[in-house]
């Protein structure tokens, strides 16, 4: 069964995709709405830098956090100059890089979505006197629903499942840094298989009923089209 | 009485739109033309929903755009009505929700009974529980219109409000936008290519055409005006409002007055009074010099010509004035050069046939 410390790495990994989730909606709900509406030519490089971390390997990620966020970095060198320290190997520090890693699983379907509801509603909402903010809580949120339910759905649970960028930004300390898919690496390093297939099943279990809970409760296509 | 001034210029490379209109505070003004006239974009300009780079927009002496000095009053400022082609309601709030999101962010609420009046006027009080998706396009334009009117704007701006019907949709709404003719005190700016509409809707008529607008005023006046397609076309008519004057019920007739005369026309059941809106094709109308003394119509009237144009296929397009309203003739281009037609002469009109429009 769970050890105390599988109990505490999965308490862990629970709590930083919580927060990483949090704070994915309140960044990604703007840059989606911006990413949906706007003719800029940042348009492209923007959606490309969101995108990245779909393709790039999340060493190379977790690579160049480290670097950043070290003392000779910029962010590491702004932290200290608040009189945080570095961010490496603490949990703040691997709550960014969850942010990071995960984004495009949150702003890629609110984008789809704030693309879907179009201009129509909107232009209706505004001759009915309401403002910009007041129309998007009022109009674009509802219509959005779906889309907000596949973002906090898979944000969360890309979070749960990193390795890579969690290893290298955060490293393997207990009950700091240390999550459910370092843990099993741990157990399978020393040859624990029985205690590693209770983590690994657990997270298989947890990511199907995820993506089935997202294909069929909610009807949508996780990435593509979450409005109908 | 003008109390709308519409200027606007604004160039999209391929489209072009150039107008500068006076139009009444009252009634039902007709913007008419085809596709790509520029009579949508000039009402989005008028809404905000477009922001045209040079502006000036006053409507009832408040001034809603003035880019001269950088003036432009965002949509939801402006306290008007839009009717979408597409009704465009909210598809996760029911109909009743849909008609109290305005309602809930004016200032002054113009209370229940202005939206009972508005929700019976359109008919659509048993639908107040639906969504969108449950009720036919009639049943959505309708509640759009209701969802304009509830905030009791200023004035109602629709853009082909029923473009997108079928002609049995159509004939069911166009009584209620009738019945709102004679309802409402607010004036209505109405866009759309049907002629059909013009005749049973407007007052004062606005051709546009390439950005531009051709011809502007009263309906019959500028329906007959010589300089503008509309006069040549086949179906050519001007539209007079009349009012029930008196019913001849041996004879199975009514006499219906307008300014400077009176016509008879087939029994009508309506009360004296009722307002009504005939319309005379310009191939109905035939012309002599004389007052004719036996002849089997009815409807004859003193006329003056203040006009005379070619038409196609070897017609004349004869413009005449009828006390206050003005008429199209289409005769022959022979009859006109027998008869001697002449700009100023006073003439007889004989009319063949008229129709009823509401």
């Amino acid at each position: 069964m769970l050890t105390p410390a599988d109990l505490g790495a999965l308490f862990l990994t629970f709590k930083v995709a919580s927060i990483a989730t949090l704070l994915m909606l309140l960044l990604g709900t703007p840059l989606a709405w911006w990413l949906a509406r706007t003719h800029s030519s940042w348009k492209g490089i923007i959606n490309a830098v969101v995108a990245l971390p779909l393709v790039l390997p999340p060493t190379v990620l977790g690579f160049y956090l480290l670097v950043m966020m070290g003392p000779a970095g910029a962010i590491g060198k702004f932290t200290s100059w608040l009189g945080l320290g570095t961010l490496p190997f603490t949990f703040p520090g691997l709550v960014i890089a969850s942010v990071l890693y995960s984004l495009p699983f949150v702003v890629q379907p609110l984008q789809a979505s704030f693309s879907a509801i179009g201009e129509q509603p909107l232009e209706a909402a505004a001759t009915l006197r309401a403002g910009p903010l007041d129309t998007f809580f009022s109009v674009v949120a509802p219509l959005a629903k779906p889309g907000f339910m596949t973002a906090a759905i898979l944000g969360f649970a890309h979070t749960v499942g990193e390795f890579g960028v969690v290893l290298m930004v955060g490293g393997n300390i207990p009950d700091k840094t240390r999550v459910v898919s370092v843990q099993i690496y741990n157990h399978v390093e020393a040859l624990e298989y029985t205690e590693a297939h209770w983590l690994a099943g657990g997270l298989l279990l947890f990511s199907f009923s995820v993506l089935l809970v997202l294909y069929t409760a909610l009807k949508t296509h996780p990435v593509a089209h979450p409005l109908k | 009485m003008t109390s709308i001034q519409a200027r606007f210029q604004l160039d999209y490379g391929d489209f072009k739109l150039d107008v500068d209109l006076q139009l009444p505070g009252a009634g039902i003004t007709v913007l008419f033309g085809h596709s790509g006239s520029g009579k949508t974009t000039l009402l989005r300009c008028i809404a905000g929903l477009q922001h045209a780079p040079l502006g000036k927009l006053e409507i009832n002496g408040n001034i809603w755009q003035d880019s001269e000095n950088g003036l432009f009053l965002p949509t939801h400022k402006r306290p008007l009505g839009y009717v979408f082609q597409e009704a465009n309601l909210f598809p996760h709030l029911t109909v009743r929700d849909n008609l109290h999101y305005g309602l809930k962010r004016i200032k002054q609420n113009p209370g229940a009974v202005k939206l009972e009046q508005t929700v019976e006027l359109l008919g659509i009080g048993q639908l107040m529980e639906r969504l969108p998706e449950r009720l036919s396009g009639g049943e959505r334009q309708r509640v759009a219109i209701a969802r304009a009117l509830a905030l009791n704007p200023e004035i109602l701006l629709m853009d082909e409000p029923l473009a997108s019907l079928d002609s049995k949709r159509k004939q069911e709404i166009l009584p209620f936008l009738s019945r709102l003719h004679q309802q409402l005190d607010i004036p209505v700016l109405y866009v759309t290519h049907s002629q059909q509409e013009v005749a049973q809707l407007a007052d004062t008529l606005v051709i546009m055409e390439n950005g531009r607008a051709l011809a502007s005023g009263p309906l019959s006046e500028t329906q007959s005006r010589l300089d503008v397609p509309l006069a040549q076309d086949r179906e050519a008519a001007t539209v007079w409002s009349a009012t029930v004057a008196e019913h001849e019920i041996e004879y199975h007739l009514t006499r219906v007055a307008f300014a400077g005369g009176s016509l008879s026309l087939p029994m009508v059941d309506a009360p004296v009074d009722t307002p009504l809106r005939v319309q005379i094709y310009a191939r109905d109308v035939s012309i002599a010099l004389e007052a004719p003394t036996a002849t089997s119509i009815l409807n004859v009237l003193p006329a003056t010509i203040s006009g005379i144009a070619d038409g196609r296929d070897g017609q004349s397009v004869i413009r005449l004035q009828v006390g206050d309203q003005a008429l199209l003739a289409h005769i022959t281009r022979k009859s006109a050069l027998l008869l001697g037609l002449q700009i100023g002469m006073t003439v007889y009109v004989q009319i063949k046939g008229t129709s009823i429009l509401n």
